[in-house]
């Protein structure tokens, strides 16, 4: 069973999906931010629980990171952050981070803890489908996804993966980590050929995805458009003040999806 | 639960970009490493290349001054290129030469794994890059020097602490964006299954050898074998044959730094937590909220948050121990072993004669100590000097 209020945002047209670090530079800037690309009509929002040490991302977001944990956040502060949020906007809310955050959190408590903050998905890159087990049922019994990712180098493993795919399939546009990239050369068409043979989950594409041109191109190929790198390298540019901007960017790439 | 498990340990928490990579690495490696010219030709590599065997070499005077234990010293320093390292490097290379692939990336510490890829990519004609905290750089410079000469290009890496396990992260990034010709010749027993079993396969010819060399020249086993652990390789290749002997005690020499009662420690099994980071679920240095922890330790070499898989199950069954050794006590084995038998010890080794020169006064005179000897210290004579208040000119 997959969370509800993934599936509705899907059933409203192409998804538009932003990413934010939370913390970056601090919690109530994130607060600002999201309310930006809530407003801006973002379809579900994704909010990154900052770690250590990234391994998928590339050095826009490692950087967030870093100020994000450097300021003092800690996954706590954005479950009761996300708690608020969630009694002030409708957007679907998920969480992004890294296996260690949740395992040595206590899987349980963070499934539990996540799901009172209004949590509906959570995407770990590093627990691809055959470490999946230990996460998901346990955050289903919470009404959480647990994201699926499919990779350009996935190929045999397409159909698998996406049989068992719950909220939306995270599709990685291109080799490499995250950031931004001049263009996506990945056969994507027929990947999703692969995906469509066996779902009907949404598929979302993301990595790379820097302008509107790419988001609406993306968002064409596929059901929505994810962004991240581009949004996070704004608020490094304007800290503080960063919400307007990211608002003011994150509507020119609603317009492109939407239009897609 | 996922392939390559130790106990609750290991498995595959890695990106879903890199998965077929390891599973094709999976099934290159269950095909080679029982193919008779496979491991013949590797055979041939560590014979006449990397001069193996290694030494069982009988440490009589450092035995007689502690008193106690007969100690051996199993002499990895000897290999070319001066550690263990080579061992891993020559066996990982040849089988991703087998599978195609052109092209090597490699993270290193203290630059001797750095040095040892380095070395099979000039022999075996492939292009290498190997990644090196910016800090570690600044500590090993003359190893960045013999990884140029080489010809393999060296990227510093600036992000995190800028030491191994930021060196680490940035060669899983680097590979997830060059697969296709690219192998990871991963330097210890860690990352995602097949990586700590294969660096374990390719290290236990150190075990195998003590076993041959230590009934050739006492007739038995020996009753404790010794080495230091960052991720563990020369410890899982030391340990691994004897694992089935229950008789013969192992016991890994952590990097405790300025001391485990302090932050500044890199002692994982005696400070860390069950977490999963590189790749692994093992016992990290970390924070309450599994934040990777910065960690300390005069060694480049084991200054690393994690530790194998297979050595976080060798503790948790009690089948090996894991002790810690601070910087002061490693600084005076280095001293000590250099004094007493003319043979300057990697400052890594040195923790494991360390708690050798601790331990041995303890036993009695029929007990075989085996110590093994990573690899050799000119490369941190410049720093053991510094460390003595000393500045030296390379």
């Amino acid at each position: 069973m997959s969370n509800p209020r993934i599936a509705a945002a899907f059933a409203k047209g192409k998804a538009f999906i932003p990413f934010v670090t939370c913390g970056d530079p601090t919690l109530e800037t994130t607060k600002e931010i999201v309310h930006a690309l809530s407003d801006a009509g973002a379809s579900i929002i994704e909010l990154g629980i900052p770690f250590s040490d990234p391994t998928a991302e590339g050095p826009v977001i490692q950087g967030a990171n870093l100020r994000a944990l450097s300021g003092g956040v800690d996954t706590d502060k954005i479950f009761a952050m996300a708690k608020e949020l969630s009694a002030e906007i409708d957007t679907p809310l998920v969480f992004m981070t890294y296996g260690n955050v949740v395992y040595h959190y206590g899987i349980e408590r963070f499934a539990k803890n996540a799901a009172d903050a209004g949590i509906c998905g959570l995407i770990l890159p590093d627990v691809p489908y055959e470490e999946k087990e230990e996460f998901a049922p346990i955050l289903a019994s919470e009404g959480i996804d647990l994201i699926s990712m499919v990779a350009p180098t996935s190929e045999d493993r397409i159909a698998m993966i996406a049989a068992e795919a719950q909220g939306f399939i995270y599709l990685v546009s291109s080799l490499g980590v995250t950031g931004t990239r001049s263009e996506i050369t990945t056969d994507l068409g027929s990947i999703i050929e692969k995906i469509r043979e066996v779902t009907d989950t949404p598929v979302a594409i993301g990595f790379g995805i820097s302008n509107p041109e790419q988001a609406g191109k993306m968002a064409g190929l596929a059901d929505g458009a994810i962004v991240g790198s581009a949004i996070v390298r704004i608020v490094e540019e304007h800290g503080e003040k960063a919400a307007p901007e990211v608002g003011a960017f994150a509507k020119s790439l609603v317009e492109a999806v939407r239009k897609a | 639960m996922s392939n390559g498990r130790f106990g609750v340990h290991g498995g595959q928490y890695i990106p879903e970009t890199l998965m077929n990579a390891v599973i094709e690495l999976e099934e290159a490696y269950n095909k080679f490493k029982d193919d008779p010219q496979f491991k013949a030709e590797l055979k041939d590599l560590l014979d006449n290349y990397a001069n193996r065997p290694s030494l069982l070499y009988y440490a009589e005077r450092m035995t007689k001054d502690l008193g106690g234990a007969k100690i051996y010293l199993k002499r990895e320093d000897l290999n070319h290129t001066g550690a263990h390292k080579i061992n891993n490097a020559l066996g990982q290379a040849l089988l991703a030469k087998k599978m195609g692939k052109t092209r090597l990336i490699a993270e290193t510490g203290a630059g001797q794994h750095g040095v040892a890829t380095a070395t099979v990519a000039a022999l075996l004609n492939m292009e290498c890059h190997v990644y090196m905290g910016v800090e570690d750089m600044e500590r090993q410079a003359l190893n960045v020097y013999r990884m140029r000469l080489m010809g393999t290009e060296v990227h510093g890496v600036s992000s995190g602490t800028g030491t191994l396990k930021d060196a680490v992260s940035e060669c899983m990034r680097e590979w997830t964006n060059r697969i296709e010709d690219t192998h990871y010749l991963l330097g210890s027993c860690m990352g995602p299954h097949p990586f700590p079993e294969i660096v374990r396969d390719f290290q236990s010819v150190i075990g195998n050898e003590i076993i041959d060399q230590c009934m050739e020249a006492e007739g038995r086993y020996p009753d404790y074998v010794l080495a230091c652990v960052g991720g563990g390789s020369n410890a899982i290749g030391t340990f691994y044959p004897f694992i089935e002997h229950e008789d013969t005690k192992l016991i890994g020499c952590e990097a405790a730094g300025r001391g485990i009662d302090t932050f500044e420690t890199a002692a994982t099994i005696n400070t860390g937590s069950l977490g999963i980071f590189h790749g692994m679920k093992s016992y990290f240095c970390q924070d309450e909220f599994g934040q990777i922890a910065p960690v300390y330790s005069i060694s480049a070499g084991l200054d690393y948050p994690g530790i194998g898989p297979e050595h976080a199950w060798l503790h948790d069954i009690g089948r090996a121990q894991y002790v810690p050794v601070t910087d002061e006590e490693a600084v005076c084995a280095f001293e000590y072993l250099s004094r007493t038998e003319g043979i300057i010890p990697a400052i890594e080794s040195a923790h494991a004669v360390a708690h050798a020169m601790k331990i041995a006064p303890t036993l009695s005179k029929d007990q075989i100590m085996v110590i093994t000897l990573s690899g050799r210290g000119d490369k941190d004579c410049v720093a053991m000097a510094r460390y003595r208040g000393e500045d030296i000119n390379e």
